[in-house]
């Protein structure tokens, strides 16, 4: 193969492969990822729960749960992400000191980790999401298989258990699955609080490289690898979900 | 009831109330780079999503692997990439005279927000365009229209309508995205209340007004869009002494992106 290009080709190759000499700080995209990934599993597992009790709001009979629900998914989803990660990293602390300090009588200093932070900020913003894609999978149960339910003499409990819970996946996991790769991408924004993830790891690499566009792109490339996993996998889930399933 | 009190005294609205025309001139910047952004990425869009569902592999191929980076990696990053990424190609870029543009974060934040919603922009048109139903498309090629003609008179109108909801919520995405424009030193709403909180420390109070204005603004977009929507289904609706009616909610259009 070499012998055939000779010429331009090989010095654009090596520029090329220049571009991806990280001049040994290869390693701060291993340390990044793996908050990366574990802070989108913890706030994927906080906004799971959220998005059922969220759900469970939304269609229960009581109107304050309505009314609670209801804006809860009004207020999140119509404030940009960036905005609520400030407000509960800076601002609810501050808000936790006044009330402790002014209940208390004397100064209180509360002080959250980045990484908890994270976490909570993400799940409360995607559980709103969820939310919506978990009511719409109750919605997606047949009528006829509740009433079916209660006419065996099973209570609400048993029926949310037995009969709902474990065909609600099927239905959600579309909805999950694209709330899921919002969700790694919104992980960048945690750079913003310090929280030490992917990118936050990469303007390291940068600064200390003076290579930012070498070390973003790459970044950019592990963010993009991260969804297309994730997209891989989330067929696979669907394929299981749907196993004995007809279709037309 | 005393520390109650105290409680309350601890709040200050007054940075708010001084600073009032810094968050209007912030939100008007806001809305600015949000209808450059639209705009213009809704014009490299149609193009895209005809390159997408093109039959010639040389054009599909390429349009594709630009969607799927530009929608399965951060917008933050892309951001990063475009405004400080530029500055390692620093001399290349002087020499053929783009540095000018590409060492302005405003023109930066144009830049990476436009290629970001023409992307998620032209995924939804192309979901539209292969929507329309054959029938119709069989029938144009029965009266003997040609493959532009029958673009321009049957397709893309009916993918724009059939898009139209995710097309909002594209919009009130990007909307809101357009926050991430206050890290790489913008005034816009975001970075308006960053500043006001670094001289005031009212950061609970700035916040949840900041939050206010977003969120106000959000569901104006959805409320317009849903406006546009009922006014453009019209041939759909059933006549008004057949009942129903009332745009749909405004609420249902924010969907995650």
């Amino acid at each position: 193969m070499e012998g055939r290009h000779s010429g331009a080709c090989p010095v654009a190759q090596q520029e090329v492969w220049a571009l991806f000499d990280y001049q040994g700080y290869g390693w701060v995209f291993w340390e990044g990822v793996q908050v990366t990934v574990l802070v989108s599993l913890c706030a994927a597992v906080v906004a799971i729960l959220m998005g059922l009790v969220g759900a469970w709001g939304k269609l229960a009979r009581s109107r304050l749960a309505n009314l609670l629900a209801n804006a809860y998914t009004t207020i999140v989803r119509g404030v940009p992400e960036l905005v609520l990660i400030l407000l509960v990293y800076y601002g609810v602390t501050i808000l936790l000191q006044r009330i402790l300090s002014s209940l208390l009588g004397s100064e209180v200093l509360i002080d959250i980790d980045p990484f908890t932070a994270g976490v909570l900020t993400l799940g409360v913003i995607y559980g709103a999401f969820a939310t919506e894609v978990f009511r719409g999978a109750f919605l997606a149960i047949p009528k006829g298989q509740i009433e079916a339910a209660h006419s065996f003499g099973m209570s609400r409990i048993q029926t949310l258990w037995r009969i709902m819970l474990p065909q609600v996946w099927r239905f959600a996991l579309p909805g999950l699955g694209n709330v899921w790769l919002v969700l790694i991408k919104a992980t960048a924004l945690m750079s913003v609080i310090q929280l030490e993830e992917l990118l936050r790891w990469s303007d390291i690499g940068a600064r200390n490289t003076k290579l930012p566009f070498t070390f973003y792109l790459t970044a950019s490339f592990i963010y993009l690898g991260i969804t297309i996993v994730s997209m891989l996998l989330q067929h696979r889930a669907e394929a299981w979900a749907n196993r004995g399933i007809r279709r037309a | 009831m005393e520390s109650l009190d105290a409680f309350f005294e601890s709040w200050g609205l007054e940075p708010i109330w001084n600073n009032l025309p810094r968050f209007m001139s912030g939100t008007l910047l806001t809305i600015e780079i949000t209808a450059l952004s639209v705009a213009l990425g809704l014009v490299l869009a149609v193009p895209l999503a005809l390159a997408r569902v093109s039959v010639n592999p040389g054009l599909r191929v390429p349009v594709y692997c630009y969607i799927l980076y530009f929608r399965g990696t951060p917008l933050l990053v892309q951001l990063f990439l475009i405004y400080y990424g530029s500055g390692q190609f620093r001399d290349a870029l002087e020499s053929v005279g783009l540095w000018t543009f590409l060492r302005e974060p405003y023109f930066c934040a144009i830049l990476a927000l436009t290629l970001n919603t023409a992307a998620y922009t032209a995924e939804i048109l192309r979901g539209a365009i292969q929507a329309v139903p054959l029938g119709e498309i069989e029938a144009a090629r029965a009266c003997g229209m040609s493959r532009p003609l029958l673009y321009r008179r049957i397709i893309l109108p009916k993918a724009a309508r059939l898009a139209l909801p995710a097309y909002s919520n594209e919009v009130v995405f990007l909307f809101q995205a357009t926050s991430l424009v206050s890290i790489i030193t913008l005034m816009d709403l975001t970075g308006v209340g960053r500043v006001i909180i670094s001289r005031s420390f009212r950061t609970f109070e700035v916040w949840i007004f900041v939050g206010l204005i977003y969120l106000a603004i959000t569901y104006l977009i959805a409320w317009i869009f849903s406006k546009v929507e009922y006014r453009l289904m019209g041939h759909l609706r059933a006549s008004p002494d057949h009942k129903s009616g009332g745009p749909a909610s405004s609420d249902a259009a924010i969907a995650v992106r």
